[in-house]
């Protein structure tokens, strides 16, 4: 190498010798030299530190990214005013539209009172169709979007509204003009035939079609279904009406709640009694279920659906609010509770739940308004709120905000709750989810349904990560450690110079490559040759003890031909020969013992569930990816253990094998355990391969012939689709974090026990 | 190993250690055995897909069924378990556990539904290998098998029988090359005039977002875009005159008897494998190679080249490198001759060491919520308000595949070229300070050439990293089939903000994602052949300039 020359260096230091040469010029030079090495050294610096500070960005990217999922819900008031158009009458029933606008307020006069929100000034003020000689004696709303009301009369007739919402551009930005749609006429529909005023109802409303359970002074209970059949031209429409009496009508239905699909109905009294209809056929209702959701002498003081109407809450008057939903019990369903929040001090008078999502907010007798969200279990806000009892209040369809009516004044508030449904305990804990007869850890995202609720457990994708690095581990430490302490101490230098790269490009072959032969071609052929692989594992240690014996017992003058520290090139022939040998072996166990297919006596008469990608294609191919690293830094360690130690251990007169176990092993131990920390981080890690290898079935079974989900596959199958922003979104960037912190964890724990060492290594 | 007398026991061997020492050699001829396999089954399975394979013409009858006749490749020969064809309702038998079955590829996907066609070989007759029997690979459908009854011109019946046979060639060839002149024209030519459009028409958003009132602009606007219309209308029309001359076509006659018709245009070539020689077969092996590399992909991925997957990797990495090489470096050297030594940096260096060891698909999440989402999005907002609400650098890319696998790269280069840094004597640069030269100087005459080829090993081993990386790639800007490459003949050449094709993703895409992914697989061993290749090329140069190294350095210590 030629060694670098610096020839315009030695001329400033010859000054003296040429003191005449130009001194002005080198002055300059001198300064210009100097500011290069400044320049230089700022450079350097600034660009060390930006590339430093880019890869920490990582960690403070993420961590800011999935912070918001654990943030309380925010509550800002946006508007307080007195009721507008007070003369319209008393407020049954508020709403808000989706851009939080426009408010809208149902009056028991029959008006609907559109205003906006920020200042409470009327937008339109429309009176409702109702005859003078009727009052409104009773009200209803459907829930969810439909944004459908009924208003009962003392007539025993009904009106249904929808109260709906056009944006229309232009050029000054958008307005919202707000309108009262009558889905079945402006004309009223006769519920109660005798004329007996409504005194109270429910009502459920879809598309075409609506429900109703009305109760009159005359009759016992009754429920009428109404639906809209247009005719064969589609010009006529005409209204049907069918009508049934309820089973145990006379009950005192304090609460009457008729699910969003209009199958199933809920009455309950104060005392907290509660019945459980199929009203799935409206003529035909079916009681179903009759239980008690409060303690003895306790009061039910509010009931309400939560988003969706599979699940209730009920608010009794010692201060607690519970969640119940119907659970399958054998045969039937039964209403089981599932969660409770508190008890309170004090009573909650309102319960009021979001939209799709299975949050609700409560007003208690003390001031105290709260957020909750039933899935998770969380209690997202609580404030003091200073505001008389509430006529009516209602969430924005999109949960962003919260209205709220009484007898005078009209307050708005602006809500900030974006990841209520994200917990640490829903994440990392069993939850009992809709629809589910027990607590689970469940990871379902996808959420093609309104109704449906995402299931962020991060519990079984962590357990496959654990699964898949455990399986490969159990592969690749015994062998990578075993070869590692083999090429460092007995192998001849020059297969060493064959055995080292080679190892070094396993390291390097692309795992998609792996995970391709994995998943393509390993895993048929592992499902085809079950026994002659566990044939193998069994037969491949005793086959070398074979081969080691036999090579004793040669002669002489063989094994001489052969130079010490070969062991592993004439072991080659020995392992593909056992291979061969166990897998006829194995063919002919299975033909004898298990009918021929080994699958199929697995999961018939041992009951174990096989899936063609499981964890032994993961633990072998992911193992194959995972011996390098391991092999190489035990490698390394144990050829860095000081030659006088393992020459004092000879000389005492120990076996070469004895020196191993006694003297360099343990030295090494630290960098060994290193080792096999920097191979489960890189395991924990891997995504082609698991992507690839196993079903990405997010299941929680350690059976070595099931599939599994791992943090890093579920990253990469489920980001692209994520909509960026989302609960979705973040909590795969908490597994993201997830992936960062263990493999940081077991990473740095491997580099500080490998300094340490080093450091020991040179004070030997 | 000791020599021992004639007595020597088991016991002797035990204690003498030597079992153990055998099985801790036994798990290094286990890692070999499974790297060469490996090796082996790849190589084997990515070469043998480009050797034509002779065509069989078999009688099948299956247990409860007709006698057919079919015309195919021998895919694949498995034996499998009887008790699982009796759940297939397929009759075994008695006493027999196992079963040989071989796969057909019987082709002719348009006429048969399928490619392939399990037989079970007990129930095979007349096994022949026709000389006449014709292989066509075609630009939609598959293969075709069959045998070649009549060449048609524009419908009329010019040769049959084997007179059609020896006339095909020519006439393939004259219908190849029309193909391809439409091709290019419509690639190309059409393909460059669309792209004008596209330009203009955010030229035209663009000034209306301004809110430039002056009309003059907008008529310049038009005009182009009428003269370019022009120029579209022109190439139709010679489309429509190149279609007009490729009306050829041929009558194939299939296994069972079914004649078709396929017009040339959407044969690429015809051959008897039966009848080729041992140096035709050859001569075929290269154009099919040579068409693996250079053609772009056919049938979702599952049939013609790898050429844009190829290309994408290559330009990514190439800009990764510009990215990640001189950071590193910098780094490197910042840490290591400027920086104080103390906890800070000893904990920076750990944490970079780490950081090589954080899984890849972190860095493709960070690339996809920073990069795409954040800064990308902001660019589109300040640069590319006209082509929004369609996102320009909002969306994965070339430019944020590239910076985030530099990210991912980075310390690896770090490492290396620390340890190269590490390792060059006190002396040497005490040397050169004691001569009067500045620290720059020293870094830049001294320092760096000597660590130049530790230098050279980190970039080689980051760009063997990021071109088998694919996991963090599926987040940042790889996609199944880009419409056009990275580069190529429209301002500004280079376009960082497109989606590219990948060799590792093209493997996982068609291995695992493909519709027809038992046709496809071949193809996925010759891409995984070719990506093993380039990487253990790499890998081989990076250990090679490091053992040359580390000779170096010997003398220089010595």
């Amino acid at each position: 190498m030629p060694t670098p020359q610096p020839p315009q260096m030695s001329q400033p230091k010859s000054q003296g010798i040429h003191a005449s040469f130009d001194r002005a010029m080198q002055a300059q030079r001198r300064v210009w030299r100097l500011v290069k090495d400044v320049a230089a050294k700022w450079a350097v610096t600034v660009g060390g530190m930006f590339s430093i500070v880019a890869i920490f960005l990582i960690f403070i990217y993420l961590f800011q990214v999935v912070l918001p999922l654990f943030k309380p819900a925010a509550m800002e008031q946006a508007g307080n005013y007195s009721v507008p158009a007070p003369s319209a009458g008393k407020t049954l029933y508020v709403a808000l539209e989706e851009q939080r606008e426009v408010g809208c307020r149902i009056t028991d006069a029959g008006h609907v009172v559109f205003f906006k929100t920020s200042d409470g000034s009327v937008v339109k003020d429309v009176e409702l169709p109702i005859p003078s000689d009727a009052r409104v004696t009773a009200f209803a709303s459907a829930l969810d979007k439909t944004a459908a009301v009924a208003l009962g009369l003392s007539n025993g007739k009904a009106l249904v509204i929808r109260h709906t919402y056009n944006s229309i551009y232009s050029e000054k930005g958008n307005t919202i003009v707000p309108e009262v749609k009558f889905p079945f006429g402006e004309a009223l529909v006769e519920l109660s035939a005798s004329g007996a005023p409504i005194e109270a109802m429910a009502f459920q409303f879809h598309e075409d079609k609506a429900l109703f359970v009305i109760k009159t002074a005359d009759r016992p209970l009754f429920l009428v279904s109404l639906s809209q059949k247009t005719s064969f031209l589609g010009d006529t429409t005409e209204l049907e009406t069918e009508s049934a009496e309820l089973p145990e009508g006379n009950m005192a239905a304090h609460f009457m709640l008729i699910a969003p699909d209009m199958k199933t109905l809920y009455l309950a009294d104060t005392e907290g009694g509660l019945l459980r209809f199929d009203v799935s056929e409206p003529t035909r209702p079916v009681l179903q279920e009759k239980t008690q959701i409060t303690g003895p002498g306790v009061q039910l003081v509010g009931l309400s659906f939560l988003g969706g109407g599979f699940s209730l809450v009920a608010a009794d008057s010692q201060g607690r609010i519970t969640q119940w939903f119907p659970v399958r019990r054998g045969d039937t369903r039964v209403l089981k509770p599932i969660r409770e929040f508190g008890p309170y001090k004090a009573v909650s008078t309102l319960l009021l739940p979001e939209f799709n999502r299975r949050g609700f907010a409560t007003l208690r007798n003390d001031g105290i308004f709260s957020i909750h969200y039933a899935t998770s279990h969380r209690t997202l806000l609580e404030r003091q709120m200073d505001v008389k009892p509430p006529l009516a209040a209602a969430f924005a369809p999109r949960n962003n905000g919260i209205l709220m009516a009484t007898e005078d004044r009209i307050y708005f508030w602006r809500v900030e709750n974006h990841h209520p449904e994200v917990s640490w305990s829903s994440l990392w804990g069993k939850v009992w989810y809709e629809y589910y007869d027990e607590p689970a850890y469940t990871w379902q995202s996808s959420s093609a349904v309104d109704d449906f609720e995402p299931k962020f457990s991060l519990v079984p994708v962590t357990f496959g990560t654990f699964k898949a690095a455990f399986y490969a581990m159990l592969f690749a430490v015994p062998l990578a450690i075993l070869g590692a302490m083999y090429t460092a101490n007995f192998m001849s230098y020059s297969m060493m110079a064959v055995v080292k790269p080679a190892i070094e490009i396993m390291g390097a072959m692309p795992t998609v490559i792996l995970g391709f032969l994995a998943g393509i071609w390993f895993a048929p052929f592992a499902e085809m040759h079950i026994p002659g692989i566990f044939c193998f594992l069994v037969m491949v240690v005793p086959a070398m003890f074979l081969a080691s014996w036999l090579w004793a017992r040669l002669p002489e003058a063989w094994r001489r031909r052969v130079p010490e520290g070969w062991e592993a090139l004439l072991l080659l022939p020995v392992v593909v020969l056992t291979a061969i040998f166990a897998f006829q072996l194995g063919e002919f166990i299975e033909n004898i013992w298990m009918h021929g297919d080994c699958r199929h006596w697995l999961s018939h008469e041992l009951g174990i569930g096989f899936d063609q990608r499981n964890a032994l294609i993961v633990g072998v191919a992911m193992g194959f990816a995972v011996i390098p690293p391991i092999f190489t830094i035990t490698e390394d360690a144990i050829y860095g253990v000081p030659k006088h130690l393992i020459q004092g251990s000879l000389a005492l007169g120990a076996t070469p094998w004895q020196t191993m176990m006694r003297v360099v092993l343990p030295t090494a131990s630290p960098a060994i355990f290193s080792a096999v920390m920097m191979g489960l981080g890189r395991a924990i890690g891997e995504t082609m391969i698991v992507l690839m290898a196993t079903g990405n079935t997010p299941v929680m079974d350690f059976s070595i012939f099931q599939g599994l989900r791992t943090l890093s596959a579920n990253i990469a199958v489920e980001m692209p689709e994520a909509e960026v922003g989302s609960t979705h979104f973040r909590v795969l960037f908490l597994s993201g974090l997830t992936l960062f912190a263990l493999t940081f964890l077991f990473n740095t724990l491997a580099e500080m026990v490998r300094h340490r060492l080093r450091r020991k290594y040179s004070s030997i | 190993m000791k020599t021992h007398s004639s007595k020597y026991t088991i016991s002797d061997w035990y204690k003498s250690g030597s079992p153990w020492i055998w099985l801790s050699a036994g798990a290094i001829s286990v890692c070999l055995c499974m790297l060469l396999g490996l090796l082996f089954w790849v190589t084997f399975n990515g070469l043998a897909y480009f050797w034509p394979a002779d065509v069989v013409n078999v009688a099948y009858t299956p247990s409860n069924g007709q006698e057919v006749r079919l015309l195919g490749e021998v895919y694949s020969r498995e034996t499998v378990p009887a008790s699982r064809l009796k759940d297939m309702g397929i009759h075994v038998p008695e006493g027999m556990e196992r079963v040989e079955r071989w796969v057909l590829k019987v082709g002719n996907r348009d006429a048969f539904g399928r490619d392939f066609q399990p037989v079970e070989v007990m129930f095979l007759k007349e096994i022949q290998r026709p000389k006449e029997a014709v292989v066509l690979e075609r630009r939609e459908w598959g293969n075709a098998y069959g045998v070649v009854t009549a060449l048609k011109e524009k419908g009329q019946v010019i040769a049959t029988g084997e007179d059609a046979w020896k006339q095909l060639a020519a006439r393939l060839k004259r219908a190849n090359e029309l193909e391809n002149q439409r091709m290019q024209i419509e690639k190309k030519d059409i393909g460059a005039i669309n792209y004008k459009l596209e330009r203009l028409r955010l030229e035209h958003r663009g000034l209306e977002l301004k809110g430039e009132k002056d009309p003059a602009k907008y008529e310049a606007i038009e005009r182009r875009k009428e003269a370019l219309n022009k120029e579209y209308d022109a190439l139709r029309q010679k489309l429509v005159e190149l279609a007009a001359l490729n009306q050829d076509s041929l009558v194939l006659k299939l296994a069972n008897g079914q004649e078709r018709e396929i017009p040339l245009q959407k044969v690429i070539r015809c051959y008897r494998p039966n009848e080729m020689s041992g140096m035709a077969k050859a001569w075929f092996y290269v154009t099919k190679l040579w068409e693996f590399l250079s053609a772009d992909p056919r049938e979702a991925n599952s049939e013609g080249g790898v050429f844009p997957c190829i290309f994408g990797t290559v330009v990514m990495v190439l800009i990764m490198s510009i990215l990640a090489t001189p950071l590193g470096i910098i780094t490197a050297v910042y840490l290591k001759e400027y920086a104080k030594q103390g906890f800070l940096t000893r904990f920076i260096r750990i944490a970079v060491n780490n950081l090589a060891g954080v899984p890849s698909i972190v860095y493709g999440v960070f690339g996809l919520g920073f990069f795409v989402y954040s800064l990308g999005g902001n660019i589109d907002r300040i640069f590319y308000p006209e082509a929004l609400p369609q996102p320009t650098f909002g969306s994965p890319g070339l430019l944020w595949a590239s910076i985030t696998l530099a990210l991912l790269t980075m310390p690896v280069v770090i490492v290396s070229t620390e340890e190269g840094l590490s390792r060059i004597p006190r002396a040497i640069r005490e040397g050169s300070l004691a001569l009067g030269a500045t620290k720059a100087e020293t870094l830049w005459r001294i320092v760096l050439p000597i660590a130049s080829p530790a230098m050279m090993t980190g970039l080689i081993l980051a760009v063997a990293r990021a071109a088998g990386e694919v996991a963090p790639l599926m987040l940042v800007g790889v996609v199944k089939l880009a419409p056009a490459l990275p580069l190529d003949g429209n301002f500004p050449f280079l376009h960082l903000e497109r989606k590219f094709m990948h060799l590792g993703f093209h493997i996982y895409d068609v291995g695992f994602q493909s519709p027809n992914i038992e046709a496809a697989r071949p193809l996925v061993y010759a891409s995984a052949l070719l990506l093993i290749i380039l990487v253990i090329a790499l890998n081989m140069t990076a250990i090679a300039v490091r053992n040359r190294l580390r000779h170096k350095y010997k003398a220089l210590e010595g």
